[in-house]
């Protein structure tokens, strides 16, 4: 049974169009990178899923993208609020790889931050958005290579000096997470998918891992780039 | 008063702490063959509930029977087997091979899925043929006149009542577009209770049997009230997504609701659902 509790909002602050809340941890652990909680959206029914962004002493970070009402209410908590909890779950990145590369899209850039610090802050780390308000977010990592649309962030994974690979991991928005599948077969995927629970119980986060409709909340969010579809060339 | 999950609602080989706080597990319906389930997106939050399309994922018979219902039984927990098919035959092979549970609830109203081609009480009657164990008919309100349903099922043999499976819905995106790959739903969560008391009201009149109430349960108080019209078991459904707890939680706060209301215990608040002005029990 994952850690649930009721937690104070300890900050909130505008990254670009995103929105970095900030909790007490109290008895909840940070877990691993890539990891995820769920957070209670005030006003509505179901919590929503978020990947841990910062791991300050006493604190957990969420970046929150205000989409839809469940983001907007909890992009809106103030300090001194008080959310629902639940978490670590489900699977994070494997950080014994040995020359790691992080890219991010978009709200994808969520799990990087905590990811770096737990590979010691020195990954190299690529990073695109679709505006220049967006690419405001990459401040979270600092020193990060930023392209901003038209370019993609693929763009950016090449064979370093010496010719070669990089442990990729990834995380981003399905396209370019297949994209990154197809340039490295080895890249851990951070996937997302729509969840109302977090722990299994609901079916409805399933997505097409291993060839079969699987639940992402305990088969991922991280996944092997080898267990899902990579992009496919469109064909004229 | 037992507390049970509604089926679908909890997988207790992948959360048994959650299982455990609950007096039987139900599992989610058992169909003969595997089924991989509807595609995504297949859930979606509404303004006063959630609609879900799940599409009967589930191993299929062979595979839950080998496998899964040995670490069920592992559990320590009571073990319910939601059981569902496409036909009369489906739905006695299953229970024919089940031993060893609980009970079975027959999924008669899955909104995911196309209905069985026989009636419900030609699908209770075959099963009660076939099995021993107690039958709970799981009906959906759906149905323009529940109690007449509840009376055919009851005459077919069913020992009880699981009430409500969820009801057919539409979410519509930004876009105008359908949120849920297969357009609509089962429509679950608080906007459901108020049709799912009526439910139990009904065919606590019409049958007398045993009934499992369930729908938008999410406190302590919405579960005495299911009890006061005529529900003797309550399940949790879409509460357990958002709280994990919700067992633990809505077992204490029953005690207290009870309390509030003056009545004793739970059990003593079964049935006692009157209408203000006449002090008589509604019906239809």
């Amino acid at each position: 049974m994952p850690n649930a509790a009721r937690l104070s909002v300890t900050g909130s602050e505008r990254v670009g169009p995103y929105t970095l809340v900030r909790v007490e941890r109290r008895g909840i652990e940070p877990g691993a990178a890539g990891q995820f909680f769920m957070l209670e959206a005030p006003g509505r029914l179901l919590p929503r899923p978020f990947s841990l962004c910062i791991a300050p002493p006493g604190e957990l970070g969420f970046l929150v993208d205000p989409i839809g009402p469940g983001t907007e209410a909890i992009a809106a908590l103030a300090p001194g609020d008080e959310i629902g909890v639940l978490g670590p779950l489900g699977n994070g990145y494997r950080l014994d790889v040995e020359r790691p590369l992080l890219v991010g899209g978009g709200i994808g850039i969520a799990p990087l931050p905590y990811l770096l610090e737990q590979l010691g802050g020195s990954a190299p780390v690529a990073l695109g958005f679709r505006s220049a308000e967006h690419a405001e977010a990459a401040s979270l990592l600092p020193g990060a290579e930023v392209v901003v649309d038209p370019v993609l962030v693929t763009e950016l994974i090449e064979p370093d000096s010496a010719g070669r690979d990089w442990d990729v991991l990834a995380c981003g928005p399905e396209p370019m997470l297949r994209a990154v599948a197809a340039l490295c077969p080895t890249a851990q995927l951070a996937w997302e998918a729509p969840m109302a629970c977090g722990y299994g119980a609901c079916y409805g986060c399933v997505v097409e891992i291993d060839s079969a409709l699987k639940r992402l909340c305990l088969e991922g969010p991280v996944l092997d780039a080898s267990r899902v579809r990579p992009q496919v060339e469109a064909v004229a | 008063m037992r507390l049970l999950n509604a089926s679908g609602c909890l997988d207790a080989l992948a959360a048994p702490e959650v299982a455990r706080e609950l007096d039987g597990f139900v599992t989610k319906t058992v169909t003969p063959l595997p089924r991989e389930g509807a595609a995504p997106p297949r859930i979606a939050e509404t303004a006063h509930g959630m609609l879900n399309a799940i599409g009967l994922a589930n191993p299929g018979r062979e595979r839950f029977l080998a496998d899964h219902l040995p670490r069920l039984r592992e559990l320590g927990v009571p073990v319910w087997v939601s059981v569902g098919g496409f036909c009369a035959d489906d739905y006695a092979e299953t229970c024919s091979r089940l031993t060893d549970i609980e009970a079975v609830e027959l999924n008669l109203s899955c909104p995911n899925v196309d209905e069985a081609a026989d009636s419900a009480a030609e699908i209770v009657a075959a099963c009660r043929s076939a099995t021993p164990l107690p039958l709970y008919a799981k009906l959906s309100a759906a149905h323009p006149d529940i109690a007449e349903v509840a009376r055919a099922v009851a005459a077919a043999g069913a020992d009880g009542l699981s009430l409500v499976n969820t009801l057919r819905g539409t979410a519509l995106d930004k876009q105008l577009r359908p949120m849920l790959a297969r357009g609509s739903g089962g429509y679950s969560g608080p906007a459901l209770k108020p049709v799912a008391l009526h439910a139990v009201r009904v065919c606590a009149e019409a049958t007398g049997l045993p009934i499992v109430g369930m729908g938008g349960v999410a406190s302590g108080r919405d579960a005495l009230e299911f009890l006061a019209c005529g529900a003797r078991d309550v399940a949790l459904g879409t509460v357990l997504f958002s709280d994990p707890g919700a067992p633990a939680r809505v077992r204490s706060e029953l005690a207290a609701a009870c309390a509030d209301a003056g009545v004793a215990s739970p059990d003593d608040a079964v049935g006692i659902a009157k209408t203000p002005e006449t002090g008589e029990k509604i019906t239809a």
